[in-house]
């Protein structure tokens, strides 16, 4: 489906994560990758308040936003694409220690070469399998 | 203040800036990967919009040397550039193009409470489990 070009709503929220990321690393020294936060908040390592309290503060902020905008969630995605999206990303982040939060933008921000090397890894992989997907396999999404 | 307000403040935040910059619209994402369709450059406005931010902001922090309390800030994580990074890396990128889902942008969604989003987490979750058994991370 597609979708609007948003420059400005986009570079605003954009900034708003950029401080909410800043603002742990101030407060708590951590960093704000959020693959990282759910892991140790699942495996219950020492911080769980403040992991939790992040993650819970995290979903209510999104939810407030979207019943106030009147956004609407999808909900017609095909379960199988779900289900394997969701493993490998679930497998992936753990493996490379990281997602688009953790090295796409705090990693980024301190200029980490590691993780310049994970965005363009996990950049490429996910242009080419939308590439795929849409245009290869005649299309699901 | 406590760790746990830290927490909220960050996460609200952080939940704040995903909603408004619409990348927790999961299309919004796969059209901002998808080069040959209608492409919605969208994406790249937030990551400038974050850097903008979290790069002068990491920069002073750091300078700083330690956190608001006055702990002393923890040693940058592991710099070590491994096949693990990259299979894992690119592993997360295949799922992320297939149904337009990174972690936080899934979290977000729960807030929609559709099938959809707790499917996604769950197998997220799982996928995790999974990793910590066979590579033992």
């Amino acid at each position: 489906m597609p979708t609007a070009f948003t420059p400005v709503s986009s570079f605003i929220g954009g900034a708003l994560i950029g401080l909410a990321a800043t603002w742990l690393l101030l407060s708590l020294g951590r960093i704000a990758g959020i693959s990282g936060i759910v892991n140790s908040a699942v495996a219950g390592e020492p911080g769980l308040g403040w992991r939790w309290s992040f993650l819970v503060a995290l979903v209510v902020a999104a939810g407030i936003w979207f019943a106030w905008s009147g956004t609407p969630g999808r909900h017609d995605f095909p379960l199988p694409w779900l289900i394997a999206g969701g493993l490998l990303v679930g497998f992936g982040t753990r493996l490379g220690n990281g997602c688009t939060s953790g090295h796409g933008i705090c990693g980024l921000a301190r200029l980490s070469k590691r993780s310049l090397l994970a965005v363009l890894v996990f950049m490429a992989t996910a242009f080419a399998t939308v590439y795929v997907v849409r245009h290869g396999l005649g299309g699901v999404a | 203040m406590k760790p746990i307000v830290h927490g909220a403040i960050a996460g609200a935040l952080f939940g704040l800036g995903l909603a408004v910059s619409g990348m927790t619209n999961p299309d919004k994402v796969l059209n901002f990967l998808d080069l040959a369709g209608h492409w919605d450059p969208s994406l790249a406005l937030v990551m400038g919009g974050a850097l903008a931010v979290a790069l002068p902001g990491f920069a002073l922090t750091r300078r700083r040397g330690c956190t608001l309390s006055g702990e002393p800030m923890p040693a940058p994580p592991t710099t070590t550039i491994d096949r693990r990074l990259l299979l894992g890396s690119a592993l997360f990128g295949i799922g992320w193009g297939i149904a337009g889902y990174c972690p936080g942008p899934a979290l977000a969604n729960l807030a929609h409470g559709t099938v959809e989003a707790v499917v996604f987490v769950v197998a997220l979750l799982a996928g995790s489990q999974l990793a910590r058994l066979v590579a033992r991370t």
